[in-house]
């Protein structure tokens, strides 16, 4: 919402600077985004006098001009045909930059056709001030030579740009912004009464409302006899100050009234209407609007119609059929009420936008629905002449908001801050409520334009903020005393060290965008329908991400691209299975390029393992036993059909799949190189068990020595060694306290189709020294065991 | 009868003499071996009389101890001296360079932590919801009538309509972790919400996917004066200086009354420094929970207040670490992530600081 400060001080009489009442402004959350003063625009132009004009000795359309300026006299050539003697003009100096041109005059002066030039008399183009470029400003000869040209135009006045909140329709006119900064103080709310124009003949048009939801009321008056031109300097000069177009004096006066009042209107030639006025629902008719587009209106739409066409959208946009033109003589004012739920779906089925829409859209102040046709009148008889109607009302005023049973008490309750019943009852009626003080309550009525406040809380804000949040104190919020339970929950904490693992493993944490295209989509076993936006801010991030990987992927290719290999990142963040609230699961999805290091200590390149590794020491850092961990194959489409695997406590736990991407997958995205890969659901980790004392119980320590044994099993190829590792592990659990596998071997000496697995067993006493037969028993149990896992000793 | 003092420094010499371990071996063998000098002449105190013995029995035991730690003194002398040279020849570049790259924390996470910690001491606990909404919880149950214009400020991401003609939301804010929060605990509440919000813009200073953090108090005492307190407390803790703050009113649906904060800043160059200057820079919006929204919840608000709060996580964070581009926060480029990422080893916390 844009508005000068000299048409506020129409309103509010105030000494206050701009920055006064811009700091007002923000302080009674009017929330100013722009202060503009045209006047420093033009603080190089001034007034000129033209003293002579003689054509230029050297080219016909050229004039040679003596012109009077607060730099003296200077010679001026000039194009313009209508540069004459005598006239008062724009004058800019050398070295001033012209707004309209984009482009700043020579310091010194220049010749044009060897005649010497020093300066410019400008155009209204020229100066962003109009469209007008066929001659040169002709301005009223009472401006004095040298006065600035801001000052003789009225244009040093500040336009002050604001936010107005959704709650606040009333601050759509400048009015209301008025009332609200006298009642913080800032000066006197000056607005006069409106007078009623009393009419002198009966109402020749009949008007209807058919509509009382869409258009509850609908009030009409005809003026006869109005002489409708460009509105006066006055007019046009606040309209254009806030970036409005003039176009006649009828027209001018409804958007005058937009904008002073928040009160829409339209004004109909009634030359062109037949039969009744009424506001009715659309019955599927076309209407070329003023915008000079053509709508079909449905019957969810209020339209205003007469017996023979649709004139207008209820207000929206009237249509350019009935407008009014420099011929009309008499006319009709619309001043009705339409609702804004109507109001907004209408105008967002059909894609248009207007000042009235805005305005109906978050509720105009019913209350000013016969008062604004009686201000318009008025203004038009100003402005137009002509005579006024009586007024003509169709359907009801909607009643006034209810009153609010109001504890003065809430105020302290909800704020900490205390006013006197004083203060607060003065604050309210400045605004407008009507205050009568009761004990304990006050009933406290509501103005029509202020159908925000419904209750309680309702008036302690209005108080708060005209009284002043700055001017609220401080408190900080008490802790609560005594022991307190950790805040972060077990999940969060196992996040938090698993991102910890994984940044001391090398990788880097990344944040990527929760969509992906439904195409990378359906290659990670997702893409569902009820998961595609229907609103995508663009076709690559239109459905929500099965895996983290893709974008993962896909940053790893763009390094790539600009010289950067060996990308290693990872993410935790939420992954999709559907739009439910537990279709949502946290995951920690981490990449490596398979690229090639080279250093001196020999290559190395990242493979499977490496992803396993990384899997392991975020599960362990998570507090997972991953000893424990059952390897199992994936079940994704995106994974290497047998360099992959997954780590699962059972079927129902699974904790992570890692291992190499699918080559085909990787090319699809763009990707020419392998890269390995892991997916780790936390939530598959069982909760972390409270104990019930922090004691980790005493050390049991044995003081003799362990035995090392090792064992060399042939398996058949295809067997996980995980399978015979954990056989040999159960095959005696007091002694056995590690088994680790320090071999793999296939090739010459052993069957095709089969694997040598060397481990080395730990065997551990715990009372007494190990004999040759305890070892030899113990021997005996492991081979039994390996057997049963399909093992056999090699020989 | 041989002279013991010949015998002493004819060995001493050769002792001393010895080149290396071999050699000194042969030495004690030929002085104290089997058929060694020293040993051959103590076989004949057998022969000799009383009192020969008396003398030279001692003087014999004498010389052959000292020769014993003579030679066990050059054996070290002469070990020390191999060990020395062998290790003269181990030579390494020890220039040679090593790798101990670890990878870097996301800011926003860091971020998102250091928020956690500051709350934590004002007994906030870390909440969390789903970021596919519906309605009801987005908009409904906090105070956006349907159809109403507030709907329009979020640009609001749509799932494509159920069976029943619904679309799902992805939430606009973190706010509807306040609905659920309200409709399944008990006051008192105290949590705060980081998450992942959305909306339907893009350009330099908008990413279609942002985070947020909520903040909610709800218990029978708690008003504005301390919703300011809390926020003036965080704001200082989190920019780890002083920080003028200004509250001004503003309008939400679900907080009433409705209050923005805005700190104090100026720009030095490209640089942003909050807590000194001139301007004013918005960075949160807060206010007391509508009493349509406690009543939604199933909350009396003439027995519960209290506050909420939200604020753009990303945005805190270039304001702190000064990352210039809000897009480059989600683009994962190794070089951006080394630069404004964080060590694996900084835990924010009050004891030791947030960074």
């Amino acid at each position: 919402m844009k508005f000068t400060l000299s048409w506020l001080k129409e309103h509010l009489k105030t000494d206050a600077t701009i920055d006064e009442v811009v700091e007002a402004m923000t302080l009674a959350g009017l929330e100013v985004e722009e202060v503009e003063n045209p006047a420093e625009k033009l603080s190089a132009f001034s007034i000129a006098k033209v003293i002579s004009a003689e054509k230029h000795p050297d080219a016909d359309r050229l004039k040679v001009c003596q012109v009077e300026t607060h730099d003296g006299t200077l010679q001026i050539v000039c194009g313009a045909p209508n540069a004459r003697a005598g006239m008062t003009v724009a004058f800019a100096p050398l070295g001033a930059f012209i707004p309209g041109l984009d482009f700043s005059l020579d310091k010194k002066p220049r010749k044009i056709r060897g005649v010497e030039s020093s300066g410019m008399m400008c155009s209204s183009k020229e100066l962003e001030m109009g469209d007008d470029h066929d001659g040169i400003m002709d301005l009223d000869d009472k401006f004095e030579m040298g006065m600035p040209l801001a000052d003789a135009l009225g244009l040093n006045d500040p336009v002050i740009d604001f936010e107005v909140t959704p709650n606040r329709p009333d601050w759509l006119g400048v009015d209301n912004i008025a009332r609200d900064l006298a009642a913080t103080g800032l000066g006197k709310w000056i607005t006069p009464k409106i007078k009623p124009v009393k009419g002198s003949f009966p109402c020749t048009v009949t008007i209807k409302t058919d509509a009382p939801d869409a258009c509850p009321v609908f009030v009409g008056r005809v003026i006869r006899g109005v002489k409708n031109g460009p509105s006066p300097e006055w007019l046009q000069a606040r309209l254009k100050a806030i970036g409005l177009r003039p176009i006649s004096t009828l027209v001018d006066i409804t958007n005058l009234q937009t904008y002073d009042r928040a009160r829409p209107l339209h004004v109909y030639d009634i030359s062109k209407l037949s039969g009744t006025l009424r506001a009715r629902m659309g019955k599927g008719e076309t209407f070329q609007a003023l915008d000079d587009k053509e709508y079909t209106c449905d019957d969810t739409m209020c339209v205003i119609a007469d017996d023979a066409r649709v004139l207008g959208l209820g207000g929206i946009m009237g249509g350019t059929y009935s407008g009014v033109t420099e011929d009309t003589t008499d006319v009709l004012i619309e001043c009705a009420y339409f609702d804004p739920l109507t109001t907004r779906k209408t105008a967002k089925k059909l894609g248009i936008n207007s000042d009235a829409k805005y305005r109906f859209e978050r509720g105009v102040d019913t209350g000013f629905v016969v008062g604004g046709i009686e201000m318009a009148t008025q203004l038009v008889l100003d402005l137009c002449g002509g005579e006024a109607s009586k007024v003509t009302l169709a359907g009801a005023v909607p009643e006034n908001p209810a009153p609010i049973e109001f504890d003065p008490a809430l105020n302290k309750r909800l704020t900490g801050f205390d006013l006197s019943d004083k203060k607060m009852n003065s604050i309210l009626e400045n605004l407008g409520f009507g205050v009568k003080i009761g004990t304990p309550t006050w009933t406290v009525t509501v103005p029509s334009h202020r159908r925000d406040c419904t209750m309680g809380a309702d008036l302690v804000e209005e108080i708060a903020r005209i009284n002043g949040l700055h001017n609220m104190v401080a408190e900080s919020l008490p802790v609560p005393s005594g022991r307190r339970e950790p805040l972060a929950t077990d999940l969060q904490n196992k996040i938090r060290k698993a991102r910890r693992a994984l940044a001391h493993q090398g990788l880097s944490e990344t944040v990527t965008w929760s969509f992906v295209s439904r195409e990378h989509a359906k290659m990670f076993d997702g893409g569902y329908e009820t998961l595609v936006l229907d609103n995508p801010i663009s076709s690559e991030l239109d459905c929500m991400r099965p895996s983290a990987l893709i974008h993962l992927l896909l940053a790893g290719q763009r390094s790539a691209d600009k010289g950067y290999s060996g990308a290693a990142l990872f993410e935790a963040g939420p992954t999709y299975q559907n739009p439910k609230p537990d279709g949502q699961t946290p995951t920690i999805a981490g990449i490596r390029r398979m690229e090639t290091h080279r250093d001196w200590q020999g290559e190395t390149a990242p493979d499977a393992f490496t992803a396993k590794t990384d899997v392991i020491a975020t599960l362990a850092a998570m507090g997972a036993k991953v000893d424990n961990l059952q390897t199992t194959t994936t079940s994704g489409g995106y994974w290497h059909p047998s360099r992959s695997g997954r780590l699962q406590m059972g079927p129902k736990n699974i904790l992570a799949d890692f291992g190499e991407l699918h080559p085909g997958v990787l090319k699809k995205l763009g990707i020419e190189i392998r890269v390995c890969a892991f997916e780790i659901w936390p939530d598959g980790l069982p909760p972390s068990k409270k104990k019930a004392t922090k004691s980790k119980g005493a050390l049991n320590i044995s003081g003799l020595m362990p035995v090392h044994r090792d064992f060399a099993f042939i398996v058949a190829e295809n067997q996980p060694a995980d399978k015979l590792l954990r056989a040999v592990k159960g095959a005696d659990k007091t002694l056995i306290s590690d088994v680790t596998l320090f071999d793999v071997y296939t090739g010459k000496g052993i069957e095709d189709g089969h694997k040598s697995l060397a481990l080395d067993v730990t065997l551990s006493p715990k009372t007494d020294t190990l004999t040759d037969k305890d070892i030899e028993a113990v021997s005996t149990k492991i081979i039994a065991q390996a057997k049963k896992a399909g093992a056999f000793l090699r020989r | 009868m041989v002279d013991i003092e010949t015998l002493k420094s004819k060995y001493a010499g050769e002792i001393k003499a010895a080149a290396d371990l071999v050699a000194l071996d042969v030495v004690r063998v030929a002085a104290l071996g089997k058929k060694g000098e020293v040993s051959l002449q103590m076989r004949t105190l057998a022969q000799m009389s009383p009192d020969e013995k008396k003398v030279m029995g001692p003087a014999l035991n004498g010389l052959k101890n000292e020769l014993t730690a003579l030679i066990e003194m050059r054996k070290l002398t002469l070990e020390e001296e191999a060990l020395n040279a062998a290790l003269a020849s181990e030579t390494l570049d020890m220039s040679l360079p090593v790798s101990t790259k670890t990878g870097t924390l996301h800011p926003v996470m860091q971020v998102m932590e250091e928020m956690a910690v500051i709350f934590a001491d004002q007994g906030f606990s870390v909440a969390e919801g789903p970021d596919i909404e519906d309605d009801f919880h987005n908009f409904t149950a906090l105070n956006f009538p349907p159809g109403h214009p507030a709907r329009d400020m979020h640009d609001t991401f749509f799932l494509k309509p159920d069976a029943n003609g619904e679309k799902m939301v992805l939430r606009t804010h973190t706010s509807p972790v306040q609905i659920r929060t309200m409709m399944n605990q008990k006051p008192p509440i105290r949590i705060i919400v980081p998450g992942r919000t959305y909306r339907c813009d893009s350009d330099h200073t908008h990413t279609p996917m942002f985070h947020q953090v909520e903040g909610l108090v709800i218990d029978k005492t708690t008003h504005m004066g301390h919703l300011k307190g809390c926020l003036m407390d965080f704001v200082s803790a989190f920019f780890e200086t002083d920080v003028e703050t200004r509250f001004r009113p503003h309008h939400f649906p679900f907080t009433e009354p409705s209050a923005e904060m805005d700190v104090r800043y100026e720009r030095v160059g490209n640089e942003i420094r909050i807590g000194q200057g001139d301007n004013w820079m918005e960075i949160l919006g807060c206010g007391m929970v509508h009493p349509n929204v406690l009543i939604n919840c199933g909350l009396d608000p003439d027995e519960y207040q209290g506050f909420a709060f939200g604020m753009g996580v990303d945005r805190l964070a270039m304001l702190k670490y000064g990352m210039p581009d809000l897009r480059d926060m989600f683009a994962g480029d190794g070089r951006w992530l080394e630069h404004y990422g964080f060590s694996p080893l900084l835990q924010a916390n009050s004891a030791t600081g947030l960074s």
